[in-house]
């Protein structure tokens, strides 16, 4: 540009220059205005959003056995566990387990107890995710070493605590934010 | 390129030279960008980077709405409400696209008579005009899709009226609609196909837009003169013309912005303006809306498919001829497509020697006049279809026919055109006046 050429004696900027400046900044900033909506449109909409809690009957989990309920799109596992299950599952020492993080998004960080784990403090009640924390599989229930779960795609072995024991799987199976309503009903988020 | 003398595309770095051998694409894009292009190029010779422009707007903003639409006779309409109501920024994106077919077709009207008045359309640019013809044809094609896919009351009814049209012609009709709907009546396959061509539809379009742009880079641009760029050497020529950039993106970028803030404006402030209420009611098989209108880009053909009815003398002289085939509806159908088709043969129905209406005295009035009844059949199509209406939109139906098959072949004949310029650079001159210095008042920066 000959302008530069013309100036060169002085490093003061012309007028020229600033309209280049304010014509490539305002091209920038509306690029990125366009774009931006363009990128935050692929996220959660709001009626994705507003399915955030569900409320589940639990009057109907027999002990020993369990329900999956599909929450936020992910498979939630609400387990009436058996006195031997909780006794086993209290029975493991804290220092040995790969994650020693509970994953309770009810406590925050905790040490991954037992009692941290459970819903309520006698520890009938597990509530956490069906999604193996390896690659997102389902583990398969009553299944494993452990007599907790077993992932079946790369073989994940989960205690009765749902705590990840051998397998690829790196962390304990999350807990999710729940509480009770009344006796019989469990609120999910 | 357009036999224009200039400085091509010399490729500098080992990089450049290695491509220019094996995929020359620098060099295409090169050339394409620096074409030399008339200096006297005015404001009307906007509209084509507009277009551009909006189409690619069109295209992002319509595969973004493709991620949240559902083609779904049960599910479409409330699935437009969920982009309205819940995807994130999902109403402006919508209310983008839907305005931005209003954009399109303001810009190609624009683009249209700006053709008209300057020649644009005479030789050698009769394969750019044709082209440009054949895509406003595939942009109402478009927008008429797009306008089903929300499946509300217009968008319903305004699919059985179209495919209707097809049902006017003589003995396959009724076969042909069958065929085009996938059913006897608008339903799922209508919807579902109509959503599939939408989508593929534009991608053509924009193919259709490169040819447009090679041809009119091929014989090189037209201008307000109408003058010939001097082709007698590359000293000439650099005197009739400047680079396209950066002169015309500069110029270009410039009108586009403003035309985004009047863009802007309608669609913060009233992008419900040009639709229709009606079609936030969801279909309803059993009845139709009172008063069923295209949106207003389609309403001057429409006028034209309802002028001729069946107590016009030349419908009923048609009919008489045809032994009834071609009976007032199919006349109405044959008239809407014909008044694109006499537009498309704008070139060999023109017989002037003079290219741009500036320097032809009668022509200029028929063009006005022209324009007005372009307006006049717009307003006319949105009104009901009984007296005064009718004979108005006769009238201006005639008029459009009359202006192409008859004025434009005449005119040559009995016009006295006033004296063109010789030259692009003349005309130039003679705008911007030389300085006392012996220079030019407006010099391009160097």
């Amino acid at each position: 540009m000959s302008h530069a050429e013309d100036q060169a004696d002085s490093h003061e900027g012309t007028r020229r220059d600033f309209i280049y400046y304010a014509t490539a900044g305002a091209g920038a900033v509306v690029t990125g205005a366009a774009v931006w909506p363009l990128v935050n449109q692929m996220n959660p909409s709001a009626d994705v959003l507003a399915l955030a809690s569900i409320r589940v009957d639990i009057s109907v989990i027999d002990p020993g056995t369990q329900i999956t309920v599909l929450w936020q799109g992910k498979p939630v596992f609400i387990r009436n566990r058996t006195e031997e299950e909780i006794a086993e599952a209290r029975a493991v020492d804290v220092s040995t387990l790969p994650d020693q993080d509970a994953g309770n998004a009810n406590i925050g960080p905790a040490p991954a107890t037992d009692e941290n784990r459970s819903l309520d403090e006698a520890g009938q009640w597990l509530v956490q995710m069906g999604v193996c924390t390896h690659l997102g599989c389902v583990p398969l229930g009553d299944q494993g070493n452990f007599g907790g779960w077993f992932c079946p795609c790369h073989g994940s072995h989960y205690d009765t605590a749902g705590r990840i024991r051998q397998g690829p799987a790196p962390a304990n199976l999350p807990i999710p934010v729940a509480s009770f309503v009344d006796e019989s009903t469990l609120q999910l988020g | 390129m357009g036999g224009i003398p200039h400085d091509h595309y010399e490729p500098k770095s080992n990089f450049e030279k290695g491509m220019q051998t094996r995929l020359p694409i620098i060099g295409l894009l090169y050339d394409t960008l620096m074409i030399p292009t008339p200096k006297n190029l005015n404001w009307m010779w906007i509209w084509g980077i507009v277009l551009v422009f909006a189409l690619v707007m069109q295209i992002v903003t319509g595969i973004v709405l493709v991620m949240h639409y559902i083609p779904h006779v049960d599910m479409a309409f409330a699935s437009v409400e969920h982009i309205m109501r819940d995807v994130n920024g999902g109403h402006m994106i919508r209310y983008f696209h839907m305005n931005g077919a209003s954009l399109m077709f303001f810009a190609v009207y624009m683009h249209i008579f700006r053709g008209l008045y300057y020649g644009s359309y005479k030789s050698p640019r009769e394969v750019t005009w044709v082209l440009g013809s054949l895509m406003l044809v595939l942009m109402m094609g478009i927008a008429f899709m797009g306008y089903v896919l929300p499946w509300g009351q217009m968008s319903f009814h305004g699919t059985a009226v179209i495919t209707g049209l097809f049902g006017a012609i003589p003995f396959v009709g009724e076969a042909v609609q069958t065929w085009l709907l996938g059913a006897g009546a608008v339903g799922q396959p209508a919807l579902n196909r109509f959503f599939s061509l939408h989508y593929l539809l534009p991608f053509i379009l924009l193919g259709l837009t490169i040819l447009h742009v090679w041809a009119f880079h091929t014989t090189g641009n037209n201008n307000p003169t109408g003058v010939e760029v001097r082709r007698t050497s590359k000293e000439d020529a650099a005197k009739d013309t400047l680079p396209f950039w950066p002169y015309f993106v500069i110029k270009d970028l410039f009108a586009l912005a403003i035309i985004m803030v009047l863009f802007m404006a309608v669609v913060g402030f009233m992008p419900n303006y040009l639709g229709h209420p009606d079609n936030y009611i969801p279909a309803n098989p059993l009845a139709t809306p009172a008063h069923i209108v295209p949106e207003w880009y389609l309403l001057p053909f429409y006028a034209v498919l309802r002028a001729f009815t069946a107590d016009v003398w030349l419908v009923m002289l048609v009919e008489w001829i045809s032994f009834g085939i071609i009976d007032a509806k199919f006349f109405g159908v044959i008239a809407m497509f014909g008044a694109i088709v006499v537009l498309a043969l704008a070139p060999w129905l023109d017989t002037s020697s003079v290219r741009s209406g500036r320097y032809r005295p009668m022509f200029k009035w028929w063009f006005w006049l022209l324009v007005a009844d372009f307006i006049l059949l717009m307003w006319v199509g949105a009104r009901p279809a009984e007296f005064p209406y009718d004979w108005i939109a006769l009238i201006g139906s005639a008029y459009w026919f009359a202006y192409f098959l008859v004025i434009l072949p005449l005119l040559g004949v009995i016009e006295k055109p006033d004296q063109a310029p010789a030259t692009i650079e003349e005309d130039f001159n003679a705008h911007y006046p030389q300085k006392a210095d012996g220079k030019a008042a407006a010099q391009p920066a160097e």
